[in-house]
């Protein structure tokens, strides 16, 4: 039975309520290769969930998918109960205000300054008055810990900081789900723990569903042992045998197919020879 | 290196498959050209970028606008001294460079160096976007990159470019003033009032419908490139240099084209 079988039986066509994303056998061809090959998967909603794979398995791919950035060739993707598959590029601008995305590279925008950058939906949508967007940006670069940036130019910044903008322009609008891109590709030890503090800062505090693709095994498994501690206002380890009281799942791709899907314990005790492979 | 060797690297394509790319890519630069335009009647209508472009585009351009319209005057009128001499018809200077200046080089020569200029800067601009994943980003934050970047440019372009191709024409009638006076011993006068007086409706309206057509085409060429745009760094090179090629030749062929409908509209030999 395929996995897709599995978790939809019934072959229904509405997402459960306590979805925040649901991939119901998505299939994905470039250039008459397939890039994503059936998957199935949910992210529940305040669950942030860790997709691994080999470079070009369609990790990034997946994250472009749930925002409507690609249209599938077949199968249906929900996003906060809305069914996205063939939804027009104008209700999708709608959808995406309440979803945020981190890119690989951040992607913010060169011309502008750090302030412009962090601000772009709220000016765009021009429904938020001046000082309110001057509060909300502020608001955004202290939860990053990037105030002192914010009349830079993006090539101003460093790797790190540029990472941690496009963070605070990704949830200036308290977006329901975030998707992070290789958050902490090509950074420092230090930086990456930064960023990662950052990811179970907003996964506890802010309860936003997540979905993290990642390359840094490591990256993971401290969201998974680790939870934010608001008094202290930093990250600390979870004491042993709590692990299931975060909200944290894994995701690995194998050529376009899921082949493990489910929480650390899972995999800390798979039978899978690439997984396991993988995980050394 | 054998030829065996050579061509295991190519990849080779099927002609069905080549047409069918060729298709798909005049499909979309149609598309997006159609997009682009309806763009206009929707809001917002980004005027502080259509401004920004405006000044890019238009002031930016203005250096090299008058030197080519400066020379390819003086030039006009040098090679033709040498031809109306053999008539005793030097007098005719004027008019020659007035009419040619107006109604042909002006807008084409104009539309070039600025395709040459802008068509090159929104391709590489656009497509550094593309592939440093700007676009989708933009996307993503609830804007409509087409809305934002491209009509904007459109506009600008064909605007500018209208203005752009009124200063070459004058400067290349003061080119022609320059080499008819004080080269060829011509009165300065004389030689502007022949130029003024010769220029009829027809003419002027030629010479200024012109730049309208090949702003478009510089800007949506130069636009459709960008956001086509695929390969990484080597991928906006190429972009680049194929919307330069591109949006030189459209014009050329719009030009032809434009010129046979028009002297068919206005009745003019």
């Amino acid at each position: 039975m395929s996995l897709s079988s599995q978790m939809f039986p019934s072959q229904a066509r509405m997402q459960p309520p306590s979805d925040a994303i649901v991939f119901e056998n998505v299939e994905l061809i470039f250039e008459h290769k397939p890039v994503l090959d059936g998957i199935s998967f949910r992210l529940p909603h305040g669950e942030t969930k860790a997709i691994f794979g080999a470079a070009g398995a369609g990790k990034s791919t997946i994250l472009k998918l749930a925002l409507g950035l690609l249209k599938p060739d077949s199968g249906r993707i929900f996003v906060l109960g809305e069914d996205i598959t063939e939804m027009t590029e104008d209700r999708l601008f709608e959808l995406r205000s309440r979803v945020g995305i981190v890119f690989q590279e951040s992607a913010l925008f060169d011309s502008l300054n750090v302030r412009e950058n962090v601000a772009f939906r709220l000016v765009e949508e021009g429904k938020t008055p001046a000082e309110q967007i001057d509060h909300s940006v502020r608001e955004a670069l202290s939860f990053v810990e990037l105030e002192n940036t914010i009349d830079m130019l993006p090539s101003e910044l460093s790797g790190g900081m540029r990472r941690r903008v496009a963070i605070a322009r990704a949830i200036i609008t308290k977006p329901e789900v975030l998707l992070y891109d290789s958050p902490t590709g090509g950074l420092d030890p230090i930086t990456s723990t930064n960023i990662i503090e950052l990811l179970v800062k907003q996964r506890d505090v802010y309860k936003t569903s997540s979905l993290l693709v990642t390359h840094r095994l490591q990256d993971a498994f401290v969201m998974a042992t680790h939870c934010f501690d608001r008094v202290g206002g930093h990250m600390k380890k979870l004491p042993p045998g709590s692990k299931a009281e975060v909200p944290m799942s894994f995701l690995i791709l194998r050529e376009g197919k899921v082949i493990f899907d489910g929480d650390a314990h899972e995999l800390a005790h798979t039978q899978d020879e690439y997984i396991k492979k993988y995980l050394s | 290196m054998s030829a065996e060797d050579f061509l295991s690297g190519v990849e080779l394509i099927s002609p069905t498959e080549f047409a069918k790319q060729k298709v798909q890519a005049v499909q979309d630069y149609i598309l997006l050209s159609a997009q682009a335009l309806a763009n206009l009647f929707r809001h917002p209508l980004y005027i502080a970028d259509i401004l920004q472009q405006a000044d890019l585009i238009g002031v930016g351009s203005l250096s090299i606008t008058v030197l080519a319209g400066t020379f390819t005057g003086a030039v006009l009128a040098m090679n033709s001294a040498s031809t109306l001499q053999r008539f005793g018809s030097l007098s005719l200077i004027a008019q020659l460079v007035s009419v040619g200046m107006v109604r042909q080089l002006g807008p084409v020569i104009t539309g070039l160096m600025v395709a040459g200029r802008n068509a090159s800067g929104m391709a590489s601009e656009l497509g550094s976007m593309v592939v440093t994943e700007q676009i989708d980003a933009m996307r993503a934050l609830g804007t409509d990159p087409v809305k934002k970047l491209v009509t904007p440019r459109i506009v600008s372009t064909t605007v500018m470019l209208f203005f752009l191709t009124i200063l070459s024409d004058l400067f290349g009638l003061l080119g022609g003033s320059a080499v008819a006076t004080l080269l060829l011993g011509l009165d300065f006068r004389q030689y502007w009032t022949d130029a003024w007086q010769i220029l009829a409706f027809a003419d002027v309206f030629t010479g200024l419908i012109q730049p309208v057509f090949y702003g478009f085409v510089i800007a949506s060429i130069g636009c459709y490139y960008g956001m086509a745009t695929s390969g990484g760094t080597q991928g906006v090179g190429r972009s680049t240099t194929q919307a330069v090629v591109a949006s030189s030749v459209l014009i050329l062929a719009v030009d032809a084209f434009l010129t046979r409908a028009l002297t068919l509209l206005l009745g003019f030999r």
